[in-house]
C-alpha cells in the first residue's frame, strides 16, 4: 500500500478551553474521496480548519506528503497545495468572479493562470458568464461553484470541501456532486469531504468516517457505512 | 465671487492634506477594523523627518530646491513608513485576536508615546522652516481690488496628491498586492486559506498608510512652515473625521471627505469666524451621520448571507 497523502494522528484542538477535537485519527490516500459525516457541532468543520492551521492542533500530528504541517501558519500550509472550499463558501463579496478566481491562484507560482481558468470554466460554465459580476450578487449555487472553482485554481493535490451541498436546491446539489466525482475520476484529485448530506456523501466516497462529539465513532468504506444500522438510523432515515 | 474662488483654492490645498492622512485611517479600519489613533502622530513624525532631512541636506550642500525637495520626500516616506510598520508590529499585532477595545487603547498609548518621544528628542518649542517654494500666479483679475491667486505650493500640493491617489488607486485595483489587501479587507480568514500571508499584508497596509501620511506631513511643513510635537492630534482628528464623513473603509470616500473638511473649514473661517472652524467641520460630520450613518460613500454593514 502507498503512503497516505494526509495523515492525522491523535489530533486534539480547542476553542479556548473547550475541546472541539478529541484525539482524531484519519488517513487520506492519494486519489481517494474520503468523507466525514456527523451531526451539527460534531467537529467536522473544526477538523477541516485544523488541517489548515486555524486553530492549530494542540496535540497530535498532521502530516501531508510526508511533511509535518501541524505547527505551520495557515498561509504556508495552503502553499503546499492544499486548498479548501470552506463552510459558508466565503466568497469575496465585493470582488468580481474573475478576481475571486485570481485570488484562488495566489499560491500557484509559475502555474499557467489561463489554462487553470479554462479548466474551471469548463467545469462550471456559469462562472464564465458571470465573470465580471461581483461575488456577492451570485446565487447560493453559483457561489458554491465559485468557491470550489477558486479552490481548484491553485491546482491543489488535496481538496478540502466543507458542506458543499448546504442550503442548495437538489438539482444544484446533484450538479456539484457530479463535478466532484468528475474531478476525482478524471484528474485523480484527492478529495476530503465534510457533509451533513450523509447519503450523497457516502455514495460518492471511497471511505468514510462518522464523527460524534469530537471523536471518530465509526469508519469504513462508503458502502459499509451506508449499510450500518446505527448510521442509517442516525443520519439517513427520516426524510432523505 | 473672487473671494469665494480664492477660498476654494485654499480649501482644496488643505483638503488634499487631510485626504492623504484620511486614507491611512480608512485603510487600516477596512482591513483590521480598528481606528489607528496613532496615525495623526505618524503624520507629525513625518513633518519632523522632512524638516530634519532638509536641514541635513542643506548642511551637506544640496541646495538646489527641486533636488532637495525630492530627496526630502524620499527620506520622509521611507523613514515614516518604518515608524508606521513598527507601531503595528509593537502595539497592534500582539493584540490581534484579543477583544476589540484592546488595540484601540494600545493605539491611544502609542499616540502618547510618539508625541512625548518627539517632544523629548526635538524639544517642545515650535520649529519653523522658511518658505522654500515661493511665487504665485494670478488666476483672475477683474480690475477691482481683489485678485484670485494660486501659489506654487498650492499647485504642488494638489498635483502631488493627485499623482499619489492615481498611483495608489492603481495599486489597489490592479496589482496582486492590492488584490490581497482587498481580500484581507473582505475576509481575513479566507484570504489566509488562499495562501495570503495576512500579517505581511497588514504590515504593508500600515507601511503605505504611513508613507502617504508622511507626504501629507511634508506638504504641511512646506505650506505652513511651523510644526511642533502636538500638531498630529488636531490633524489626526480632522483626517479621521474626513474618513468617517466619506464613509470609513472607502478609499474614494476618504479623499472626498478630506476635501470636504478642508473646504468647510476654509469657507467657515473666511465667512464667519476662524475660532469656530473646527466646530463647523464637526457639526457637518454630525449632520451627515444623522442622515447617512455610513458616511457619504460608505456601504451599509449588512451583506453576507
Amino acid at each position: 500500500m502507498s503512503e497516505p497523502l494526509l495523515s492525522i494522528k491523535g489530533v486534539s484542538a480547542f476553542y479556548g478551553s473547550i475541546a472541539a477535537l478529541k484525539g482524531i485519527d484519519v488517513e487520506v490516500m492519494p486519489g481517494e474521496i474520503v468523507t466525514i459525516i456527523g451531526a451539527n457541532g460534531a467537529g467536522k468543520s473544526t477538523l477541516m480548519m485544523t488541517i489548515c492551521g486555524n486553530p492549530q492542533a494542540r496535540e497530535g500530528s498532521i502530516v501531508f506528503e510526508g511533511r509535518d504541517i501541524t505547527q505551520l501558519p495557515t498561509h504556508e500550509i495552503m502553499r503546499m497545495k492544499i486548498a479548501q472550499s470552506p463552510e459558508g463558501r466565503r466568497i469575496f463579496p465585493r470582488m468580481t468572479v474573475y478576481e475571486n478566481l485570481q485570488m484562488g491562484a495566489a499560491t500557484a507560482e509559475g502555474g499557467d493562470f489561463r489554462s487553470e481558468l479554462a479548466r474551471v470554466y469548463s467545469l462550471f460554465p456559469i462562472l464564465e458568464k458571470r465573470s465580471s459580476q461581483r461575488g456577492g450578487t451570485l446565487s447560493g449555487g453559483e457561489q458554491q461553484m465559485l468557491a470550489i472553482g477558486r479552490a481548484l485554481m491553485s491546482r491543489p493535490r488535496l481538496l478540502l470541501l466543507d458542506e458543499p451541498s448546504l442550503g442548495l436546491a437538489p438539482l444544484i446539489v446533484r450538479q456539484i456532486f457530479s463535478a466532484i466525482r468528475d474531478l476525482n475520476q478524471r484528474e485523480k484529485l484527492t478529495i476530503f469531504l465534510v457533509e451533513q448530506n450523509a447519503f450523497h456523501a457516502l455514495k460518492l466516497a471511497h471511505r468514510g468516517y462518522v464523527m460524534v462529539n469530537g471523536r471518530i465513532a465509526l469508519q469504513g468504506t462508503g458502502r459499509e457505512l451506508l449499510e450500518r444500522p446505527e448510521v442509517r438510523s442516525a443520519y439517513l432515515e427520516g426524510g432523505r | 465671487m473672487e473671494y469665494f474662488l480664492q477660498q476654494s483654492i485654499n480649501g482644496l490645498a488643505l483638503g488634499s492634506i487631510y485626504g492623504l492622512v484620511a486614507i491611512g485611517y480608512t485603510m487600516v479600519y477596512g482591513i483590521i477594523g480598528m481606528i489607528n489613533f496613532a496615525h495623526g502622530d505618524i503624520f507629525m513624525v513625518g513633518t519632523f523627518i522632512a524638516l530634519i532631512a532638509f536641514l541635513i541636506l542643506v548642511a551637506i550642500g544640496i541646495t538646489a530646491i527641486p533636488l532637495a525637495l525630492f530627496l526630502m520626500l524620499l527620506i520622509a516616506m521611507l523613514l515614516t513608513s518604518l515608524y508606521g510598520w513598527a507601531v503595528e508590529r509593537i502595539a497592534y499585532r500582539p493584540l490581534r485576536g484579543s477583544f476589540r477595545l484592546a488595540p484601540l487603547i494600545s493605539a491611544i498609548g502609542m499616540s502618547i508615546v510618539l508625541q512625548n518621544y518627539v517632544q523629548l528628542a526635538q524639544g517642545a518649542r515650535v520649529k519653523t522652516l522658511q518658505p522654500l517654494i515661493t511665487g504665485t500666479h494670478t488666476v483672475l483679475d477683474l480690475g477691482n481690488r481683489f485678485v484670485v491667486q494660486v501659489s506654487n505650493i498650492q499647485i504642488l500640493i494638489v498635483l502631488t496628491t493627485l499623482a499619489l491617489m492615481t498611483g495608489f488607486t492603481w495599486i489597489i485595483s490592479s496589482t496582486s498586492l492590492g488584490r490581497d489587501m482587498r481580500a484581507c479587507e473582505q475576509d481575513l480568514k479566507m484570504a489566509a486559506l488562499l495562501g495570503v500571508d495576512t500579517n505581511r499584508t497588514i504590515s504593508l497596509t500600515f507601511l503605505i498608510g504611513a508613507a502617504l501620511a508622511s507626504v501629507a506631513g511634508m506638504m504641511y511643513l512646506l505650506y505652513y512652515g511651523v510644526i511642533d510635537f502636538h500638531i498630529g492630534f488636531v490633524a489626526g482628528v480632522k483626517a479621521f473625521t474626513a474618513a468617517v464623513l466619506g464613509g470609513i473603509g472607502s478609499l474614494p470616500g476618504a479623499m472626498l471627505g478630506g476635501l470636504l473638511i478642508g473646504l468647510i473649514e476654509t469657507y467657515w473661517s473666511a465667512y464667519f469666524s476662524v475660532q469656530y472652524k473646527d466646530v463647523a467641520a464637526f457639526s457637518i460630520l454630525i449632520v451627515v451621520l444623522i442622515f447617512m450613518p455610513t458616511g457619504i460613500l460608505g456601504r451599509p454593514e449588512v451583506e453576507k448571507v
